[in-house]
C-alpha cells in the first residue's frame, strides 16, 4: 500500500501548485473589484465588437 | 406660477425624465436655446460633450441609460491642471512611469452608473494618446494609461473634466490611494482555510469509511501529522481575526460574542494535538478547517451586505437639502449634491456649510461646534478656508466652494456625539449587556454539558462541548436589527425621508405622541399673499416707499425664517449692506441699514425692544410680521398662510392613532381653524415660545409620553432634540439642524403616517428575525448538547442561520418598502401629468391662480 505515499505527495503538490495560483491571483488584484465587470458586460453589444480588434491592438501596444 | 412651477420640479426624481430635462444630464432645461438634432440642452456644456461624443461614435452612452450625464460648467480652464505637469507632483500621482507610457489611477466621484463605466472605459476614442483604462465603480476610480509623449497629464485631466467626470486630487496626505489589503487578507485567509479543509478531508477518507485498519497504524499516524501540519497555518493565519478579537475583549475584561468561537477552536486544536501525539487517532483538523473555512464564509456575506447599505447611504441617499447658488441670473436653489465646485453660494443666518469654501464676500462667523464641539463662533476673514460643517451666525455671506460636497461627511456630523439624545435605554449598550450575559450563558452550558458527557460517555465530551460552542454563536441575533434597520433607512432615503441613523427606525416605531409645529410645517411658506398695513401715524403715508421696502428687503434676505423668505421675495431683489444683523429665534431679526435701525419681527418681541406698538395695526388673518424704523412702530406684514395640500387627510390619519399636539408661535387668531383640524382631543397651544416648545416636550415627556416632534427646525431646535424622534421638515432651503433624527422633504409630509407605520412594520420584522434565530439556537445548542451533532454540522448550520436572517430581513423590509412606493404612485402620476408639455400645463395652472 506504499503507493499511498505517492498518491499522497502527488495530491498535495497539484493541492499547492492551486493554491499558489489562487494567492497569485489574489495579489495581481483580481479579487479587488467584482462589483464593475458585472456592469461592464451589460454594455457590451454586437456594435462594439466590431470595434474591439482596435482596442486590443490599443491596449497590447502599451 | 413660477413658484408652482419649481415646486413641481422639485418633487419630480431629478434625472430620467429626458422627455423635458437635458438630454445629457436631466436637468430642467431653464430655455430651449440649446437644441440639437431636436435633443434639448441645458447649458453650451453639455450640448459640446454631446456633440463630442457623437463625433468620435460614442452615442451609445445615452443608450445605456437616459440623461447619463453630469452638468458641465464652462469649459474649465486647462491651466487648472498645469500643476500635475510638475515632474514632483506627478511622480506622486503616477502609478508607473516611462518615456512611452504612464499609468495613473484617479479618483472621479462623478462615476454613477453603467454608462460612466462604458465611456470612460472607451476613452481611447476620444484621443489617439490614451490607452487602456478601467474603471473600478465601488471605488469610483479608473486606472488610465496614456502615452506621455501624445497626450500631457494636464491635458488627460482636461479631457476628463470637459466630459464631466473631473478628477479630484488629495494632494499632502494620501498621494496614491492605497488598496485596501483588508480585503485581500480575507480572501486570502478563506482560501487557505479551503485548502486545508479540502486536503485533510481527502486524507481522512480512509476514516470516515472505516478503512483504517486496512491501512495499519503507520497511516493513521502520517494522516495525524500532516493534518497538524496543514492546518497550523489555518489556525495561525485564517483563524487570526478571532483570536485577536477574543483577546482584546478578555483584555477589556468584557466577554464578547467572539469568545465562545475562540474556545471552541482551541478546544478542538488541543485535543487533535493531543490525540495524534498519544497515537489514539488522527485528531480533527478535517472538522477544525472546515470550522473556520465556512465561518469565513459567512463573515464575508455579512460584511458584503453592510457595504451595500453603506454603499448605497453615501452615494444614492442625499441630504434633502438645498443651498442658495449664485448665477449670472440671479439666485436659484440647489441641492446640495448637485453643487459643484467653484460654484459662488449664498449661506445665511444659521446656514450650514455643505463642502469647504472660500470667503468672497460679507462678514464670516462660522460656528464650528458640531465640528469641534466649540460653541464659540470663529470670525473668518476673507482669506480664510471655510470647513464644511461651519455654520454661519450672523447675516449673509457668499462663498466659492473649493471641494465637492461630502455626504458621507455630512452624515458624520449628524451624529455627532454633541447631538446625541441623552437617553438611559441606549441600544448600544443594551446589545452589549445582552451579549454579555449571554455568553456566560453559553459557556455555562457548554461545561455542563461536558461534565455529563465525562461521565457519561467520555468520548463524546470533547465533541458535545465544542459542538456548543459553535452553534451558539449569535450572529443571526445580531445581524437582525442592524439589516433591517439598514434596509429601510435606504428606502427611505429613496423617499426624500433621511434618518439619522438606523436606530431611529426603533424609536419612530415607538412614538405615541406627535406634537406639530405651525409655520412652516403645516403652513407652506411662498403660497399666499403678502400685504402691507400701516400703522395709523400723522406723518406716515399707508404704503411703504420704495426705500423703505429696499431697507425691509435687504435685511429679510438675511433670515432663512419662511416669513422672513416671504417678505423679502414680496418686496424686490434689494440688497443693500446690512450692519450688526442680529436673528432671535422665534422672536425676529433686527439691522442696521443707511443708518436706519430696523426691527422686524413679532408683535410682542418688538414691545420687548422698546417699539410703541398699537392695537390698531393687527391684520384680521394670517400670522403679522411687525416692522419697525427708527424705533416707532412702521406697520405690519400680513402673511396669509396656506396649508399644506393633504395635511387635513393627514391629520384625521394621525388621528386615529396617535395623540396630536399643534405648538405655534403665532396668536390664537386661527385658533377655530386648526381645531376643527385637529379634532377635539388635540391639545392647541399658542404664542409659544422656543423655551415653551421644550418644556412642553419635557412635560409630555415626564407623562410618559413617546413622543415625536415635527417642525422646521429653527425655533424649535431645542424641542427637536428633546423629543424622541425629532423631524426636520424642510423645503427648497433647508437649514441643517442637526439636532434633529430625521430630515423630511416637505412634498412627503403627507406621508407621514404611512412612514410611521412602516416603522412600526419594521420592528416587527426585527423581531421575526429574532425570532428565527432564537429557534436556530435553542434547537442547535439542545440537539449539540445531546452529543448528536458534528462540530463540522454546527458550523455550516451557524452561517445557514445567518444567511437566512439576513434574507428575511433585508427581502421583507424591502417588500413593506414596495408597498410604501405603491402607495405614491397616483400622486407622482399627477404630478408627471401636470408636468408634460408646456403648452398644456399653462392652463390648468393658470385657473388655479384665478
Amino acid at each position: 500500500m506504499s503507493v499511498v505515499i505517492i498518491l499522497i505527495v502527488a495530491s498535495l503538490a497539484v493541492a499547492l501548485l492551486f493554491l499558489a495560483g489562487f494567492v497569485w491571483a489574489v495579489r495581481s488584484g483580481q479579487y479587488e473589484d467584482t462589483l464593475t465587470p458585472s456592469l461592464r458586460v451589460l454594455a457590451e453589444d454586437p456594435a462594439q465588437t466590431k470595434q474591439n480588434p482596435i482596442s486590443e491592438t490599443k491596449s497590447s501596444n502599451q | 406660477m413660477s413658484q408652482k412651477q419649481t415646486k413641481l420640479r422639485q418633487s419630480l426624481p431629478a434625472k430620467g425624465d429626458s422627455g423635458r430635462g437635458c438630454f445629457h444630464c436631466g436637468e430642467p432645461c431653464a430655455d430651449g436655446s440649446f437644441l440639437l438634432e431636436g435633443k434639448p440642452f441645458c447649458c453650451f456644456g453639455c450640448q459640446t460633450v454631446f456633440s463630442l461624443l457623437r463625433e468620435n461614435g460614442l452615442e451609445q452612452f445615452y443608450q445605456l441609460q437616459s440623461a447619463p450625464g453630469t452638468r458641465i460648467r464652462a469649459a474649465s480652464a486647462a491651466a487648472k491642471w498645469a500643476f500635475l505637469d510638475d515632474p514632483v507632483v506627478a511622480e506622486k500621482l503616477l502609478d508607473y512611469a516611462d518615456h512611452a507610457q504612464a499609468k495613473v489611477t484617479l479618483h472621479l466621484p462623478a462615476i454613477h452608473c453603467v454608462a460612466c463605466v462604458w465611456l470612460l472605459e472607451n476613452l481611447f476614442k476620444l484621443h489617439p494618446g490614451v490607452g487602456k483604462s478601467q474603471v473600478n465603480f465601488a471605488r469610483r476610480e479608473a486606472a488610465i494609461t496614456f502615452s506621455p509623449g501624445k497626450i500631457k497629464f494636464s491635458e488627460l485631466a482636461a479631457l476628463l473634466a470637459s466630459i464631466g467626470y473631473e478628477p479630484q486630487f488629495t494632494l499632502g496626505g494620501t498621494e496614491k490611494a492605497k488598496p485596501s489589503p483588508l480585503a485581500k487578507k480575507t480572501w486570502l485567509q478563506i482560501g487557505l482555510a479551503a485548502f486545508g479543509f479540502g486536503n485533510i478531508m481527502l486524507m481522512s477518507l480512509p476514516f470516515y469509511f472505516g478503512l483504517d485498519t486496512f491501512n495499519g497504524p503507520w497511516f493513521k499516524a502520517l494522516a495525524g501529522w500532516l493534518g497538524l501540519a496543514m492546518t497550523l497555518p489555518v489556525v495561525a493565519f485564517s483563524a487570526s481575526d478571532f483570536w485577536r478579537t477574543a483577546w482584546f475583549s478578555l483584555r477589556q475584561r468584557r466577554l464578547t460574542m467572539e469568545v465562545p468561537i475562540a474556545l471552541g477552536l482551541a478546544a478542538i486544536y488541543l485535543s487533535s494535538v493531543w490525540e495524534v501525539l498519544s497515537r489514539r487517532g488522527p485528531g480533527y483538523c478535517d472538522s477544525l478547517c472546515g470550522l473556520i473555512f465556512f465561518l469565513l464564509c459567512g463573515r464575508l456575506f455579512q460584511k458584503k451586505t453592510y457595504d451595500r447599505l453603506t454603499f448605497d447611504r453615501d452615494y444614492k441617499g442625499f441630504f434633502p437639502l438645498s443651498v442658495m447658488r449664485k448665477t449670472v441670473a440671479g439666485e436659484e436653489a440647489v441641492a446640495i449634491s448637485r453643487l459643484l465646485v467653484g460654484d459662488k453660494i449664498i449661506l445665511r443666518n444659521g446656514e450650514l456649510l455643505p463642502a469647504d469654501a472660500r470667503l468672497v464676500g460679507g462678514e464670516a462667523y462660522m460656528d464650528y461646534s458640531f465640528v469641534t464641539g466649540e460653541s464659540e463662533p470663529v470670525v473668518c476673514e476673507a482669506v480664510r478656508h471655510l470647513y464644511a460643517g461651519g455654520r454661519q451666525v450672523g447675516g449673509a455671506i457668499e462663498v466659492e466652494t473649493v471641494k465637492p460636497v461630502a455626504q458621507s461627511y455630512l452624515a458624520t456630523l449628524w451624529n455627532h456625539e454633541a447631538f446625541r439624545k441623552n437617553r438611559d435605554h441606549d441600544l448600544d449598550s443594551l446589545t452589549n449587556r445582552y451579549s454579555q450575559r449571554f455568553t456566560k450563558l453559553v459557556i455555562g452550558v457548554a461545561l455542563a454539558t461536558e461534565v455529563f458527557w465525562i461521565f457519561a460517555d467520555a468520548p463524546k465530551a470533547l465533541k458535545a462541548f465544542t459542538s456548543v460552542l459553535i452553534v451558539a454563536c449569535p450572529c443571526a441575533l445580531a445581524l437582525a436589527a442592524p439589516l433591517t434597520h439598514g434596509t429601510a433607512q435606504r428606502i427611505l432615503a429613496r423617499r426624500k425621508i433621511f434618518l439619522k441613523n438606523a436606530l431611529v427606525i426603533e424609536h419612530m416605531a415607538e412614538v405615541d405622541t406627535i406634537v406639530l409645529d405651525k409655520t412652516g410645517t403645516l403652513t407652506t411658506a411662498g403660497a399666499g399673499g403678502v400685504a402691507f398695513q400701516s400703522a395709523k401715524c400723522e406723518v406716515q403715508s399707508a404704503e411703504l416707499s420704495v426705500e423703505e421696502g429696499a431697507w425691509i428687503a435687504s435685511l429679510a434676505r438675511h433670515s432663512t425664517h419662511p416669513n422672513s423668505v416671504r417678505i423679502a421675495k414680496a418686496l424686490g431683489a434689494a440688497n443693500l449692506p446690512v450692519a450688526g444683523f442680529k436673528e432671535s429665534p422665534g422672536c425676529g431679526i433686527e439691522g442696521e441699514i443707511a443708518g436706519h435701525k430696523i426691527l422686524l419681527g413679532s408683535r410682542a418681541w418688538l414691545e420687548q425692544c422698546g417699539v410703541a406698538a398699537r392695537e390698531d395695526a393687527r391684520p384680521t388673518s394670517g400670522s403679522a410680521v411687525c416692522v419697525a424704523i427708527d424705533g416707532s412702530l412702521r406697520g405690519a406684514f400680513a402673511l396669509e398662510n396656506s396649508l399644506r395640500p393633504e395635511v387635513a387627510q393627514l391629520l384625521s390619519q394621525l388621528g386615529d392613532r396617535f395623540e396630536l399636539a399643534l405648538l405655534s408661535g403665532d396668536n390664537e387668531r386661527e385658533a377655530v381653524r386648526f381645531k376643527k383640524l385637529f379634532g377635539e382631543r388635540a391639545l392647541l397651544k399658542f404664542n409659544q415660545s422656543p423655551a415653551d416648545k421644550l418644556n412642553f416636550v419635557r412635560e409630555l415627556q415626564s407623562r410618559g409620553r413617546k413622543v415625536m416632534m415635527v417642525g422646521d427646525g429653527l425655533n424649535d431646535a431645542g424641542a427637536l432634540k428633546q423629543a424622541e424622534v425629532g423631524v426636520a421638515v424642510v423645503e427648497q432651503i433647508g437649514i441643517f439642524s442637526p439636532a434633529s433624527d430625521v430630515i423630511l422633504d416637505a412634498a412627503e409630509l403627507p406621508r407621514l403616517a404611512r412612514v410611521l407605520e412602516f416603522s412600526r412594520q419594521g420592528a416587527r420584522v426585527v423581531r421575526a428575525g429574532f425570532v428565527i434565530s432564537a429557534v436556530y439556537n435553542l434547537v442547535g445548542v439542545s440537539i449539540a448538547a445531546a452529543g448528536l451533532l458534528a462540530p463540522i454540522v454546527c458550523a455550516i448550520l451557524m452561517p445557514l442561520s445567518s444567511a437566512t436572517v439576513v434574507a428575511f430581513a433585508c427581502g421583507a423590509t424591502a417588500w413593506l418598502g414596495r408597498r410604501l412606493q405603491v402607495d405614491k404612485l397616483p400622486v407622482e402620476g399627477s404630478v408627471r401629468h401636470n408636468l408634460q408639455p408646456s403648452a398644456f400645463n399653462l392652463q390648468p395652472i393658470a385657473k388655479e391662480a384665478a
